[in-house]
């Protein structure tokens, strides 16, 4: 058994105080002075701990109050109220919604899973990743605990091309070209930002992060400098230039290489090779209808590695995008129909918010993912895209401290890890390996309505 | 007490208060200091929200106010005052109440139910939450027609546990109901102790969940389903050959396939004590049980408290996952006479966010799935399917039982009945802040025993309330003639209003 993997996490505060659902709105106008006020009552102490943060002009209360309401409904006068926070409701979009940024700053910022007590409070199913949820073993499986350790999963995955057979020479020797492989020891890839503040210091703390966690980088030709160079195992370089332009030193250090998608792929992929035929080449596609034929091709002409885009909701390109989920379940079914799936590793990109669908694209068909945004939010990004337009960013991103910020992404990939393992648990597997594709082991919103609820209310 | 069809003999509603000085409604009345004290708004109020004051009368319950509505009638004191001085708000707070499956609606109807037994009168949603999905989309085709004379007597809302056709005792409860397992540890020994009096009450029964079995159950014994989990806390011989009816937890809805965790903190010396286990030390009930890999293991253990316990009945609680209705046979297979479907949506101690959103399906789906399978093997009748996580409401008891349940298993509603306000902190600190699911010695006394049986007898009074008149308006005497009418269904997504013969309700 190969040494257990364990990420390590220590709380690491937040610089900014958080942007809290709600708020206490305590009137001080027509108080009685009752000798004994709800207000020193609070089981959780939050009156007597209150402090202020003079930078942000934000009272301790909010973020402490856990919204028992016993205040609320003790004074006599009813001069405590809790309203909404507007700002937390501006909080993301539609899509990166403020539960999902709030539920990833406590990551960051504790390394723990979210629990809560009084069962599930949100909607019944939603679109993408929302209409599935995966299976559960009741008795038949090895025994787990997966958190406290009494037995193993293993969430590691290869990466680059496998080879179907082995083929031997008269001495026994094995004859076969063994195509370059890396394992990782969990199925994530920290994936190129679609936007950012000028990210100096923030590609710092990814690599710093990176190089903890045993995982990569995407990196930008244009990024490379004098900085990555102690991190460049664990760097994957986005040939996106002029190939020219890589100088053959560099190219000797990196274990994968991505290129772009494009006529001639296979031939830059056999010029990258040139230089250094250890390195994985993996070949970067954006999402659209045509994508599994394309990969079907791409994987008989000796691909290695696929790296399928979405944009960061999760949608393909062009009219009626499909959502990353449906196209992925697509492109693993067309490569089993061809019986190439195994040869070809498949990253998929692009609206992965949550450990959940981690979990889930795997199930769909991906050997492992790539995550971009979360990372900028376990280092308090709020999702306001102001640097998009180049505004300054409201939580000063561009001046982060990598150490600081590698801390968060640890915390956040270490909660991540758990989570995955949690539903690995339940499935009663062992092996990320083998939750991919999967599909018999989850359920889709669209098959259980379409099965048990469409036909209500229908005379037989 | 009034005396049904099935001889039960129901208690009677009592008004049980909040035990906050402000209940939470809707809505917010404030009287200005131009009021002077003449005291016609208490004396027109029929919903007693005033009490007489000494310079102007008080508001004790805002939340038994009907709102603007009230305008229409002639006892609207806002337009009645003669200086003007009662003013009508909405509660700031109330919209930052409940969540999507459990709206400040449904918590605020469910506080009325419990405080008065009766159906709440203010235009509050009591039948639905805003999930978007589910129970929350289904509907009842009731014909625009009906016969709703029929008198309550005449109707049954009692279920028969034991279908088996074995020589074990027939169990029978008069509303399609018991409480489920919440184990003390994870409740105070007052919220244990109140549901299992409200279940001896109502003629049901209310699981002892995994935790032991304390002392002061044993009054209660005939209506106590004692639980053996994969900890196997605090089970013994005696404990087993206590009860009627004696429960296998294979898994839990909220964390199916994780196990149970109480943390350190709820673990004090009495829990410790009852557990047999360690004072300040985290608890974990494995998951899977470590003993039973396949269908004969589960039977070994079914036989094994049969063999105990030669009159109890077998209940088996799983979780619902792809195949679940291949659970559900096995487990009729291996003996037993209740199979309680666990969906993914329901409440709990303390559990992952990530299992209680995705893994295992909501009971919704369960439910059907199980009812025609068990049918298509020819063993339908022969055993009771309980379903439970995620019914909040009457109407999704009702919805439950036509999706193909016999009966239901509650929880978090009777939580609420108490009082619990869903802040999801059960497992913080000292635990509940509302003296619910706590063992901290002070919290503990927050709630009275007497009260807090009342209050979830009243809502459970209100519960057969409501499905008598479903019954009624369907034209039925008994509500197992409910169970699998898929046809008395709509779902709003896939079936319009005009396509039915009779109206959604």
């Amino acid at each position: 058994m190969p040494p257990k993997y364990h990420i390590k996490t220590a709380e690491v505060p937040s610089r900014f105080q958080a942007i809290t659902r709600s708020g206490v709105i305590a009137w001080e106008e027509g108080c009685l002075k009752c000798s004994r006020c709800v207000k020193k009552d609070c089981v959780y102490q939050v009156y007597e701990k209150r402090g202020l943060d003079a930078r942000q002009m934000l009272d301790s209360l909010d973020t402490a109050c856990k919204d028992c309401f016993r205040c609320v409904q003790g004074c006599p006068n009813r001069l405590i109220q809790k309203g909404l926070n507007p700002e937390y409701k501006a909080l993301g979009d539609p899509y990166w919604t403020p539960e999902i940024i709030s539920a990833l700053w406590s990551q960051a910022e504790s390394g723990r899973i979210p629990v809560s007590g009084a069962g599930y409070g949100g909607v019944f199913s939603g679109s993408g990743f929302d209409a599935m949820w995966t299976d559960m073993s009741e008795i038949v499986r090895p025994t787990r605990d997966g958190i406290h350790g009494r037995e193993y999963i293993s969430t590691s995955i290869d990466l680059g091309r496998k080879v179907m057979a082995l083929e031997f020479d008269a001495d026994g020797r094995i004859a076969t070209p063994m195509p370059p492989r890396v394992e990782i020891p969990l199925p994530i890839v920290f994936d190129l930002l679609p936007w950012s503040p000028p990210a100096g210091q923030i590609t710092q703390a990814f690599l710093e992060a990176a190089q903890a966690l045993g995982t990569f980088v995407l990196m930008r030709q244009s990024e490379m400098n004098s900085a990555v160079e102690r991190y460049l195992s664990n760097v994957i370089l986005y040939a996106d230039g002029d190939m020219e332009d890589l100088n053959d030193e560099l190219l000797k250090n990196l274990s994968i290489v991505e290129i772009p998608d494009g006529d001639d792929v296979m031939e830059v992929q056999r010029l990258v090779k040139e230089k250094n035929r250890k390195t994985i080449i993996s070949i970067r596609m954006e999402l659209g209808p045509t994508v599994s034929e394309r990969a079907v091709k791409l994987t008989r002409d000796g691909a290695e590695m696929l790296h399928l885009v979405a944009d960061e909701y999760g949608r393909e390109k062009g009219e009626n995008p499909l959502f990353i989920k449906e196209r992925i379940r697509e492109i693993h079914g067309v490569l089993v129909e061809e019986g190439v799936r195994d040869e070809v590793t498949l990253i998929a990109s692009g609206g992965i918010a949550m450990a959940e669908h981690m979990a889930k694209i795997i199930i769909c068909g991906a050997d492992s993912l790539g995550v971009d945004i979360p990372l900028l939010v376990a280092m308090e990004c709020r999702v306001c895209r102001r640097c998009q337009e180049g505004i300054a960013c409201p939580v000063e991103l561009e001046g982060v401290d990598p150490v600081w910020g590698a801390g968060r992404i640890k915390n956040l990939v270490a909660a991540w890890h758990n989570q995955l393992l949690e539903v690995l648990g339940a499935m009663g597997m062992r092996e990320a390996r083998r939750l991919r594709g999967e599909m018999g082991r989850a359920m889709f919103f669209e098959d259980l309505e379409r099965e048990v609820f469409a036909p209500l209310g229908r005379k037989v | 007490m009034a005396l049904n069809k099935d001889g039960a003999l129901y208690p009677k509603p009592r008004r049980m208060p909040s035990r906050f000085r402000n209940a939470l409604g809707r809505h917010r009345i404030t009287i200005a200091g131009a009021c002077d004290n003449c005291g016609l708004c208490l004396a027109i109020c029929p919903y007693g929200v005033y009490k007489a004051g000494s310079k102007r009368p008080t508001v004790i319950a805002e939340h038994l106010c009907l709102g603007p509505s009230c305008s229409e009638n002639e006892f609207y004191c806002v337009s009645r005052c003669p200086v003007q001085a009662i003013s009508l708000q909405l509660n700031p707070s109330f919209e930052l109440l409940g969540d999507k499956r459990w709206t400040a609606d449904l918590l605020a109807s469910t506080w009325h139910m419990a405080e008065t037994g009766e159906i709440p009168y203010q235009g509050l949603n009591y039948k639905t939450g805003d999930s978007g999905g589910g129970f929350d989309r289904i509907r009842f085709i009731l014909p625009k027609q009906s016969d709703a004379e029929t008198p309550d007597k005449a109707i049954s809302t009692a279920i028969e546990l034991n279908r088996s056709g074995d020589n074990r005792p027939a169990v029978a409860i008069p509303l399609p109901l018991y409480l489920g397992g919440m184990s003390f540890g994870s409740v105070s020994i007052v919220t244990m102790l109140a549901r299992v009096r409200a279940a001896a009450a109502l003629g049901t029964f209310c699981c002892t969940g995994e935790g032991g079995y304390p002392e002061e159950l044993i009054p209660y014994d005939d209506h106590v389903i004692t639980q053996v989990a994969t900890g196997l806390f605090g089970v013994r011989e005696e404990t087993i050959k206590r009860v009627r009816i004696v429960e296998f937890k294979y898994a839990q809805g909220a964390k199916p396939g994780l196990g149970g965790h109480l943390l350190g903190d709820k673990v004090t010396p009495a829990v410790a004590a009852m557990r047999e286990a360690v004072a300040g030390s985290a608890l974990f009930s494995p998951f899977p049980f470590h003993s039973v890999y396949s269908v004969e293991d589960h039977k070994k253990h079914v036989d094994w408290i049969k063999e105990v316990n030669h009159q109890a009945l077998v209940a088996v609680k799983v979780s619902t996952p792809t195949d679940v209705d291949m659970v559900a046979v096995g487990s009729y297979y291996a003996g037993a006479h209740i199979i309680q479907l666990d969906g993914s949506y329901g409440g709990t101690g303390a559990a992952p966010d990530i299992a209680k959103k995705n893994i295992a399906m909501p009971i919704e789906y369960a439910i059907p799935k199980v009812h025609t399978f068990l049918q298509a093997e020819g063993i339908r009748d022969k055993i009771t399917v309980i379903a439970s996580g995620g019914i909040r409401t009457a109407y999704d008891m009702a919805k439950a039982i036509a999706l193909g349940a016999d009966g239901v298993c509650l929880g978090t509603a009777d939580l609420v009945a108490l009082e619990c306000i869903r802040c999801h902190h059960c497992e913080s600190g000292r635990g509940c802040a509302r003296g619910i699911a706590t063992t901290d010695p002070v919290l503990t006394k927050l709630m009275e025993v007497e009260w807090a049986t009342q209050r979830i007898v009243n809502m459970y009074l209100a519960w057969q309330r409501q499905l008598f008149d479903i019954l009624k308006r369907l034209g039925m005497k008994s509500v197992t003639e409910l169970v699998g009418r898929f046809d008395l269904l709509a779902h709003l997504d896939y079936i319009k209003p005009e396509e039915v013969d009779g109206e959604l309700a």
